[in-house]
């Protein structure tokens, strides 16, 4: 579905990633690990189109969108969550929520959204989205995205500085979309986490992807990936 | 006669229409560079210009095509507006990138050749515009009297005003310029054509300046400076307001205009600077303004 081939970029002068390659099969729910400074959020972003120079290959469903500007990757089908959340503090709420156009058929309706995320509901008279707590913050983030239609979803480290509780339900409604078809691919420093919702982790070192291994071979890696992740 | 703090009541109550009628003008003109400023990054120097346009097209519209007031307050706005739209498309769209000082630079450039092209072809003396017939004439309030055009051009402008706060705070494509300029590039990235969004936006904030100039253009001469005379004033309030805040720019413009009128009644001499010893004491106390949101 998703196809990177000597992905390279740059910010200004700083050479970021270096040959980047992987493949996201439809549906799977992939993960990127590596340590800090590895450029899993870079990968992201530059599939996204928001680094400012990039070179290489990025087919999506078969079409080359690597000379693409971000509205254009967007309309393909792919949505982005950012590490940053990305809430906008001039926009209430439902405002948050329904800014994402809807890009195509078949994205989660505003019921769904609710039943998955029933906080939201609660809290959705809020004025001002960046009131609300960090996790129902993330919970808004990754909800906007369900309803557009883009069925490959980049997730830029959703479960970062929140509380177990908040990760384990995360958790839920990453394998809950991939039950209803949705194609994610992941950033995460946790691997614990990722083991949970991933069905095959590369690991990213240096701006490349150095390993690929599948969740169920997770646990007899440990070694190898206590090594890659410096833990 | 009667009096108020000593002060005869209909030169009061008359300095403080004139008050209310520039502060229209401030509050059409200070709302379209906050709009352009908020989306663009850039402070609109040729704002004064584009008003002067909407007054001269206006007249162009009479005088050459005989085509009236209210039918040029609409035609005005929408020809400047696509005016606006090629400039942005043509030349400011190219300084993004760069620092915000050539956008400044470049629509003040811009200002200078616009105002001198009009001084070369229609001089600098002004051209009159009658007020149209169904607004002439004054009504008799009793403590003053009220001439009709300038009680209109008040109401228009908080008409308008409010019409353009309204659809930034309370509609979907609202919605959409808010979070553009809190985020253009995540914007982007759900797929909305932002860049379009700027362009859409630096050509309603001209329409507005536009607007602004015909409801000008029967009270001030229409002449190349008009711009030039309020445009230093109007950079005052925005900064008074608050840089990028819509219901900063409005109430700083109006609140700001009545403070003029009434210093004109009590302190004659000090009616050209109070604006600017406003900007300098909210500064002072409040350096974001009186609207301006944290950063």
């Amino acid at each position: 579905m998703l196809e990177i081939k000597d992905l390279n970029a740059w910010y200004g002068e700083s050479h970021v990633l270096h040959g980047a390659a992987f493949e996201v099969r439809e549906g799977e729910v992939v993960t990127l690990l590596g340590r800090n400074g590895a450029g899993k959020s870079t990968t992201l972003k530059s599939i996204m189109g928001l680094v400012p120079r990039r070179q290489g290959s990025i087919r999506f469903r078969g079409a080359e969108l690597i000379g693409a500007p971000p509205e254009r990757i967007a309309r393909a089908g792919i949505a982005f969550c950012p590490e940053e959340r990305g809430i906008f503090g001039s926009l209430s709420v439902t405002e948050n929520l329904l800014l994402p156009p809807v890009i195509a058929p078949g994205g989660l309706d505003l019921a769904t959204i609710y039943a998955l995320f029933p906080n939201l509901k609660e809290r959705a008279g809020t004025a001002h989205g960046t009131k609300l707590s960090g996790g129902e913050q993330q919970m808004l983030a990754i909800a906007r995205i369900l309803r557009t239609g883009a069925k490959m979803l980049l997730l830029d480290e959703p479960t970062e500085g929140l509380a177990p509780v908040i990760v384990q339900q995360i958790g839920r409604t990453i394998r809950e979309i991939k039950a209803r078809g949705f194609t994610v691919l992941l950033v995460e420093q946790n691997f614990r986490f990722a083991a949970t919702v991933a069905d095959r982790h590369y690991v990213m070192e240096h701006g490349r992807v150095i390993d690929m291994i599948p969740n169920h071979l997770l646990s007899s890696s440990m070694d190898k990936l206590h090594d890659y992740l410096g833990v | 006669m009667m009096m108020i703090f000593g002060i005869p009541a209909p030169l009061l109550f008359g300095q403080l229409l004139l008050g209310l009628i520039n502060g229209a003008f401030y509050a059409m003109l200070a709302l379209g560079l906050s709009i352009i400023f908020g989306m663009l990054n850039i402070i609109n120097f040729a704002h004064g210009a584009l008003f002067m346009m909407g007054a001269f097209a206006a007249w162009i519209l009479l005088q050459y095509l005989g085509i009236g007031y209210f039918p040029a307050l609409i035609l005005s706005p929408i020809l400047i507006g696509l005016f606006g739209i090629v400039l942005e498309r043509t030349l400011i769209s190219r300084l993004y990138k760069l620092d915000h000082l050539y956008g400044l630079l470049l629509t003040f450039g811009l200002a200078l050749v616009i105002e001198g092209l009009f001084r070369n072809y229609y001089g600098s003396s002004g051209m009159p515009y009658n007020i149209p017939a169904a607004l002439q004439g004054a009504t008799d309030l009793g403590f003053m009297y009220l001439p009709i055009y300038r009680a209109w051009v008040v109401v228009a402008a908080v008409v308008v005003c409010f019409a353009t706060w309204a659809i930034i705070e309370k509609t979907f494509l609202g919605a959409r310029l808010r979070a553009a300029t809190e985020n253009p590039a995540l914007v982007r990235a759900f797929g909305i054509n932002v860049p379009r969004l700027i362009t859409i936006t630096y050509g309603c904030g001209v329409a507005l300046a536009a607007f602004a100039g015909v409801l000008a253009a029967p009270i001030y001469s229409v002449n190349p400076d008009m711009g030039d005379n309020f445009i230093n004033t109007v950079f005052a309030i925005v900064v008074i307001g608050g840089m990028g805040s819509i219901l900063g720019s409005i109430l700083t413009g109006f609140g700001l205009g009545v403070i003029e009128g009434l210093t004109k009644v009590f302190y004659p001499q000090a009616s050209a600077t109070v604006i600017f010893l406003v900007m300098v004491i909210v500064l002072l106390f409040m350096p974001r303004g009186l609207f301006g949101k944290a950063a």
